[in-house]
This record gives structure tokens, sequence and C-alpha cells, in this order.
């Protein structure tokens, strides 16, 4: 447990360290570079760069949760349980489609920029997120909902007293598997122009600069690793809070 | 009152419960018995509307269950489900208040009442108020889940199995608890078990089922004496002769007159003055009442009211 903390603390601090001041890492990306190339990334903040990213991933994950909780609510109520089969197969079809090609699809109508990265991230996290509500909702000990059916609470007082903390813990696992594929995904935007960490990897990968593409790279995943872990912490602490240890699964 | 009318429920092409129809007065306890898979559940789980039955009614005082909102019907009906099902993520308080609160009562109101109930349960408020469910035993959960369907006061009990996983001595504690509040408010309870001498000891009436079918509904003492069918004499088993012994208190037979060794109280079962009889090779008993000498039971009284009635 310690060990693993000081790990991640000491990753967040590196990060945190390049992204304040590149330069004082020059001398670590030195050795990749040839014929006098720039050892940092020198078209734009990389700081910059990296807020815009989260705000793209955090936007699209925002959108897609409330959008796949909402439905996986609606459709495990007693009026929307014949929209589950349709409801499923739509958000199977987000994520058959490869991401690069709802990017190319989206550009014709939306433009260059931002907007088609955030229309594909978002058909992007809404599966995993509304198969996790699905699963939570769903999978709650029978004794449970009948006892709160039993006690005389509405439907709406089922969901939100008992239904949704119980299932939260499940939920947040979905939020967590779309925010770290968001987060590689992301990166991709950058061929149509959104302003993500991807314009470092294709400024390294255009100009054969290995140390440009080693930098987009290790931010990202370092950005993922740190996500990954401190939403799998809140879940733990979720979990347990709900006094349901055995029912933690991924 | 609880009248019950030719309720059915079909699952599919079977019948689970069979045109049952009984009648349960205000205050008494009905205790419905049965082997596995009888219907006993899902006969309890349509007088609130957690099983919508097939055919046939429920009424509550008069009035047809359908009546009013389930919802509303439910919060007026105590019920502990069989296995407990507490909310795991709620303390022991939240859990035993949840009826109060969707009623609307006052903090202060609930509190006093979650602590008066934990106490009533053997259950130390201080220590397992804060508690979450998954850190109490089994029979502590099944105790806590009885807590909770008396919380509001509720004139009808329905309980499915309350007792099954509590140890011989907590188990006779909870059920002298049952019929004390069940006396003290008149609360009209129905309960399900599978144990005979549980239903004895509690029932005022016995609700016989299998199959489906209702086959007998009767007072103990007459489930006893007259069994209807040979299915309900096998439930009662070899028995019955202490059976019958212990449904009546030992009050009930004291005669005037003196015996050696040690007294028995007043408020005993017949049936355990005749063991005490048996163990001690005494003839009679003396009888004792708030710790006065009343006068004697003798063992040949007891074996005649052990003997089938005719
Ligand atoms: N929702 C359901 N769908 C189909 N069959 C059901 C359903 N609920 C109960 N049954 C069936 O109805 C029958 C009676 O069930 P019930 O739960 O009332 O039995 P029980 O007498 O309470 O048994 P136990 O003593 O084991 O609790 C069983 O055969 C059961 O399989
Ligand atoms: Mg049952």
């Amino acid at each position: 447990m310690s060990i693993g903390l000081v790990i991640r603390l000491l990753v967040l601090a590196l990060l945190v360290g390049f992204l304040v001041s590149p330069e004082s890492f020059a001398f670590v990306f030195e050795p990749l570079t040839k014929n006098n190339q720039p050892v940092i990334y020198n078209q734009g903040s990389l700081l910059d760069l990296t807020l815009n990213h989260l705000l793209i991933v955090a936007i699209a994950t925002a959108l897609a949760t409330t959008v796949a909780v909402g439905l996986a609510i609606l459709v495990t109520r007693p009026f929307g349980a014949e929209f589950l089969p349709l409801s499923r197969s739509l958000a199977n079809v987000g994520q058959t489609f490869p991401p690069v090609a709802v990017l190319a699809l989206a550009v014709p109508m939306l433009g260059f920029g931002t907007a088609p990265t955030l229309v594909a991230l978002f058909l992007y996290g809404l599966l995993p997120i509304f198969e996790n509500t699905l699963t939570g909702l769903t999978g709650l000990p029978p004794t449970v909902t009948e006892a709160a059916r039993g006690m005389g609470m509405t439907g709406g007082q089922r969901l939100v007293r008992v239904e949704l903390p119980l299932a939260l813990p499940v939920i947040l696992a979905g939020v967590r598997l779309s925010t770290v594929i968001s987060l590689a995904t992301a990166t991709i935007g950058s061929t149509v122009a959104a302003r993500t960490l991807g314009e470092v990897i294709i400024a390294g990968l255009l100009s054969s600069n290995t140390a440009f593409v080693l930098q987009g790279g290790l931010i990202v995943g370092a950005l993922a690793v740190l996500i990954y872990d401190g939403l799998s912490a809140i879940e733990r602490a979720l979990t347990r809070r709900t006094g349901q240890g055995a029912r933690a699964n991924a | 009152m609880i009248e019950i009318q030719e309720l059915t429920k079909v699952y599919g092409e079977t019948t689970v419960v069979d045109r049952v129809s009984l009648t349960i007065g205000a205050g008494e306890l009905c205790a419905i018995v049965g082997t596995s898979g009888s219907g006993k559940t899902t006969l309890m789980r349509m007088v609130n509307r957690l099983v919508e039955p097939t055919a046939g009614k429920v009424l509550i005082d008069g009035q047809d269950t359908r009546d009013v909102p389930a919802y509303e019907l439910r919060r007026r009906i105590g019920y502990a489900i069989q296995g407990h099902g507490l909310f795991p993520h709620r303390t022991v308080g939240q859990n035993i208040g949840t009826v109060p609160h969707l009623l609307g009562w006052e903090k202060s109101r609930i509190t006093k009442r979650v602590d008066e109930l934990l106490s009533l349960f053997q259950l130390d408020p201080a220590q397992f108020r804060d508690r979450m469910p998954n850190e109490l035993s089994g029979g502590q959960q099944q105790r806590v889940g009885v807590a909770r369907a008396l919380a509001a006061e509720p004139n009808i009990l329905l309980m499915d199995e309350p007792f099954g996983a509590l140890d011989p001595v907590i188990r006779s504690k909870a059920q002298d608890d049952l019929l004390a509040i069940q006396k003290r408010f008149n609360t009209t309870v129905v309960l399900v078990t599978h144990d005979m001498e549980e239903a004895i000891h509690l029932g005022s009436r016995i609700a016989v089922m299998d199959g489906g079918k209702l086959l007998q509904y009767a007072t103990p003492q007459e489930i006893i004496a007259n069994p209807a069918t040979d299915f309900v004499a096998e439930l009662i088993g070899g028995d019955r002769p202490f059976r019958m012994l212990s449904l009546a208190k030992v009050l009930s037979l004291v005669e005037p007159g003196e015996a050696a060794g040690d007294p028995i109280s007043a408020g005993a079962s017949l049936r355990e003055a005749y063991a005490e009889c048996l163990w001690s090779g005494r003839e009679a008993l003396p009888v004792i009442e708030d710790g006065k000498l009343i006068g004697r039971i003798s063992r040949n009284d007891l074996a005649r009211c052990a003997a089938r009635p005719s």
C-alpha cells in the first residue's frame, strides 16, 4: 500500500514538474534527438495542451455518464423495459464504430476542431457506463429490493435511496473504464485539429523526432494511470461504505 | 381484521396459491405452516400486494387493499422479509428507521423509537445503532429485520420466518417479546414458519398449507385434536400429547393442597410441569405465583390433559 502510494505520488510529482517546467527535463530527452532537433515540444505549451486534453475528456465523459446512466435507469423501470434491447444495441453500435471512422464522418458535419472529437469520445464512452449501470441496477440482491418495496418506498424513493447508492461502485467502474478509453482516444482528435496531446505525438512522427513522441506518450500514459488509480480508490471506498465488500468487481 | 377471499396466484401453468380464504381477526396471531414451496410466502405477500393476486381479494378492516396506492398500504403494514433483507448501505439505526422516515416522523422521535426497539431485541443501542448490517451476526441481522418491521407501530405485521436464524434461547425470548408486543398493541400478526412448535406456541390460529391449498385453519387445540388430513397430522408429529400440554398454563390446573420439593411458576406451561414431575419423580408440584404459594398441580391431572379431547 505505502510503496504503491509513494510511486503514485512520485509519478504525479514528475508529471506536474514536467508540465510546469519542461525545459528542466531536457537532459532526459536529449539523447533521443538527432541533427539539432528541438528537445522539448516547441509548438505550444505542453501544460495548455494537457489541460485542454483533460477538459475534452471530462466534458465527453460527463455527457456520456449523464446519458448512459439516464438511459440505464429508464430501461430498468417497469415502463421502459421494452426499450432495453434497443438501447443496448444502440450503445453497442457506438462501440463497434472505430473512433477514426466517427471522426471522419463527423468532420463534414461539424467541421474541423474539437466538436467531432467530443462526439467520438462521447459515443465511445456510452457503452461501458451503460452496461455497468445496467449490471449495477439489475444485480441487486432481491431481498433488498423486495424489502424496499415492502417498506412502502415509491419507485423514485427506491431508485434514489436504495438502487443507485448500491449500484454506485459498479457505475463508477464504468465511468473509470470510459475515462481511460477517452484519454487515449482523444489523442486521435489531433488529426482533425482538436487541441490535444496528440499534437505532440503527431509533430514528433512528422519530423521523426522521437523525443516529441515520447513526451506526448508519457504524459497521456501518466494521466491514464493516475486517473484510473484515483477512481479505483474512490470505488473501493464507496464499496466499503455501502457495506458490500463481497460485491466489489471491476 | 384481514379477510382473505378466494385468493389465487398462478405463475405460468402452476397454481401456487389456490383459492385460499381465511379471516384473521384483529389482534389475532395467525401462524401459517407448511412444507417448503407450499405457497406460504406468496400468500403472505399478496396481503401487502408485493405479489398481485391472479384472482380473489384481500380486505383490511373491510377495505379492499386495491383501493389504496400500494406504497401507502405497505407503510401501514409491518413486513419482516424472509432472510432479513436489510439495506447494506444503511446503518442499523437507519434501517430500523426506514418506515418512520418515509412517514415523515421527526428525527428525535425516530431516534427514540430505534433505541427502544434495539433494547427490546437485546441489542445495546450505543453499540449497535451505528453499525452496518454486515457487521452483525445472522441472528442479530434477523432481529434488526424484525425491529424494522415494527418501527412505525403498524396495526398489521407480516413476518416471514422471522426467527429462523436464532438460537433457542434468543428465539424463545424473541417469541415472548413478539407475543407481548402483540398483546400490548393488539397487533394483527401473520407469521410464516416451518416449525409446528413455533406455530402452536405463538398462533391463536394456525393455517396449514400444502401445494397452494389451505388444508386447515383452526385454533392450535383444534388442529392437534382433530387434524383435518393425514398431512396435517404428520406435520404435528407423534408427540401430540405434549403439544396439547404446551398449550395451557399451570395456573389453569392448580388445585388447593401442598406438595414437596421445588415449586413451579403458575405461568409455566403444563408441559414444563409434566416434565418436572417425570424428572423429579413427584406426584405433585407446589405452584407459586408472584413468589407466593397458591396450591399444587398433580401429575394425574396433567396426564388427563394430555389425552385426546373427546
Ligand atoms: N415469481 C415467481 N415465479 C414463478 N414461480 C414462483 C415465483 N415465486 C414463487 N414461485 C413458486 O411458488 C411456489 C411457492 O413459493 P413460496 O415462496 O410461496 O413458498 P414457501 O411456502 O414460502 O416456501 P419456503 O418455506 O421454502 O419459503 C414455489 O414452488 C415457487 O417456486
Ligand atoms: Mg417462504
